[in-house]
This record gives C-alpha cells, sequence and structure tokens, in this order.
C-alpha cells in the first residue's frame, strides 16, 4: 500500500472535572463531565489534551476506570518524571476543563456476551480498565466467574482496595506484593510466576478469557507464563502501559 | 519503551474513521497476522512506528507533518477491519 496522507476526523471535546479522589498516595481519580460522549464500554481508553498558554500542548491515554452507563472517570498515576500526571493528581480542581477525545479500542474490551471465566492480571495502575471490567460485570448481574491477581508493590500502593475486597465471593481477588508486606499479610509475595498462576489461574480446559495490563515487562511475561499454560492468544488480550 | 496497538487506538481512530485496534494485521515481511492491539508500538521518535511482534519489520509509520497524518503502510500486507472470527 502506498504511503497517503489525510485529514484529521476523531473530534475533541471539552471536559469538565466534576469531582476527583484521592486513591492512594501517587493516585487520583477523576470523575470528568461530558456532555457529547457517546458512551463507553469497560476497559476501552479515552485521550486527554492539555494545552499551554503559550499553545504547547501534550496527549495522553488514559484507562477509563468506570463501567458502561457509569459517568466517564479515569484514575491517574503521578509518575515523577511526568509532564501531564503531575498535574493532574495534583494541581487538577473540579471546574477545570481538558480537551477529551475518545472511547477508544475496541480489542482490550469485555461485555457479558464475550463469556469466560475471567482472568484478570493486573501490575501497578494496570488495574484501571479491570476495575471498569469488574464493576461491569457486577452490573450487569454477569454469572461469568472472575478472578483477579493484582500485582502491586506494597499495600499501601493497592488502588481500589476497599471496592476490590467488597466483591467478597461473588469475584475472587488476590494481591501480590512485590517490595514489602505487612507482617501478617495472608496474600502472594513477589513477581507473578507459574507457581502462582498454578493456584490462580484458571485450566485451559474451562476456555478460560484473560485480560492482562500493566508495564510492558510485567505483561509480556505474564502473557508468555499463560500461554506455557496452554491458554490460545487468542485469548489472552494484552495493554502494555511502557513505563518501569 | 514499547507499548502496544491499544496506545494508537485514538491516532488509528483518527486515520481510519473506525476503531482499528481490532483489526487484523497481515506483516509483509513474515506473514503473521494478528490483532493491531497486539503489534508493538514505539510513540516517543519523531513518529509513531508500528511493528510486527513476531519478526520486528516495520508495519505502519505515521508521522503528523503540518497538521497532517502522513501514513505509511508498506509494511503491511494487509489490514482487515472486519476480521472473520
Amino acid at each position: 500500500m502506498a504511503g497517503t496522507a489525510v485529514r484529521g476526523r476523531l473530534t475533541w471535546q471539552v471536559a469538565t472535572v466534576a469531582a476527583v479522589t484521592e486513591e492512594t498516595d501517587s493516585v487520583r481519580t477523576i470523575a470528568l463531565d461530558l456532555p457529547d460522549w457517546p458512551g463507553h464500554r469497560a476497559g476501552q481508553h479515552l485521550d486527554i489534551r492539555l494545552t499551554a498558554e503559550d499553545g504547547y500542548s501534550a496527549e495522553r491515554s488514559y484507562s477509563i476506570a468506570s463501567a458502561d452507563g457509569e459517568p466517564v472517570m479515569i484514575t491517574v498515576e503521578r509518575l515523577e518524571d511526568g509532564e501531564v500526571s503531575p498535574y493532574l493528581t495534583q494541581e487538577l480542581r473540579p471546574g477545570d476543563q481538558m480537551e477529551v477525545r475518545g472511547p477508544i479500542g475496541n480489542w482490550f474490551t469485555w461485555g457479558p456476551h464475550d463469556g469466560g471465566p475471567l482472568l484478570l492480571i493486573a501490575g501497578g495502575s494496570g488495574v484501571v480498565p479491570l476495575r471498569a471490567i469488574l464493576r461491569h460485570r457486577q452490573r450487569s448481574g454477569s454469572s461469568v466467574p472472575a478472578r483477579l491477581l493484582y500485582s502491586s508493590r506494597s499495600l499501601v500502593d493497592v488502588i481500589y482496595r476497599e471496592e476490590l475486597d467488597q466483591y467478597g465471593g461473588s469475584a475472587e481477588v488476590r494481591y501480590t506484593l512485590t517490595r514489602n508486606q505487612p507482617p501478617d499479610w495472608g496474600g502472594f509475595s513477589g513477581r507473578v510466576d507459574d507457581a502462582m498462576l498454578a493456584r490462580v489461574a484458571w485450566p485451559s480446559s474451562q476456555r478460560p478469557l484473560a485480560f492482562i495490563c500493566g508495564p510492558t515487562r510485567f505483561v509480556e511475561a505474564v502473557a508468555e507464563l499463560l500461554i506455557a499454560r496452554h491458554y490460545p492468544s487468542s485469548r489472552v488480550k494484552t495493554e502494555r502501559f511502557g513505563g518501569a | 519503551m514499547a507499548l502496544d496497538g491499544n496506545a494508537i487506538g485514538g491516532l488509528l481512530l483518527e486515520i481510519f474513521g473506525s476503531d482499528m485496534t481490532s483489526a487484523e494485521a497481515s506483516c509483509a515481511a513474515c506473514g503473521a497476522v494478528g490483532p493491531v492491539a497486539e503489534t508493538t508500538v514505539y510513540v516517543r521518535g519523531p513518529g509513531t512506528v508500528v511493528r510486527c511482534r513476531n519478526c520486528t519489520s516495520v508495519l505502519m509509520v505515521v508521522a503528523r507533518v503540518r497538521g497532517l497524518n502522513c501514513v505509511d503502510l508498506s509494511g503491511l500486507a494487509a489490514l482487515d477491519a472486519d476480521p472473520p472470527r
């Protein structure tokens, strides 16, 4: 196919910050008021564009943290060397405005008709789209079994902990803490490995559907482990954040 | 650090007018076929470079020049927006 030039056609709209909720020391959830939002599906993301007074602008993608039919929320982790996230996590206030386009991406999404059983594996803030999937599963009354394995540095870094713990038996949520663990810690410790997956992952004979989201190296390591456990690659959906 | 095709969902939607993350990309070099979402994507260069996850050949390059997206798809044998599943 020959190279060509095409004019842009996806439109940006103005979003107003409705509320901010601090999730951890470095993570906050931002609820956005988007009058022309067409609705989204769990797992999708949106693009944000911030423009400075001098005209310099920066674009970033953020996973949508809310379920289908809920108001749009994003959850943002502050990266110390970041250009956009320090503003979003420290300076942004309700009433502030930014440009947004979306929803984006039909690949890394889940709805009840996609079935399962679901195996959701998150590294750090990679939990955001998986939280949207769990919320959507709950709100839609889906009976698809679901397990979340969530890898975090330490317990204070776990995002949505209260909400995730509320699932009780209806969705199995397991944590692994890679850097430090409280003295009485009953969850997993260390990086996700095959021994951990042997305890958490559905057997491939059940035709599970896996979603992995997190830093690139994390996602690739976990996806490889699942393929080695005979998960077909078409049933292992991945989303990479780059980063550490 | 490499991302994947999900990260350029917005850019490709802007260019193609419909979601391309679930579109099936066929590599012109090695023949590997898979969803755009699973390609390897580099966004930090002067343009966006999309590579085959199997053989690392360049599949697509998008560079924004004076407000226009210049799109090179010569590394693709096919790009099917509505693949049979």
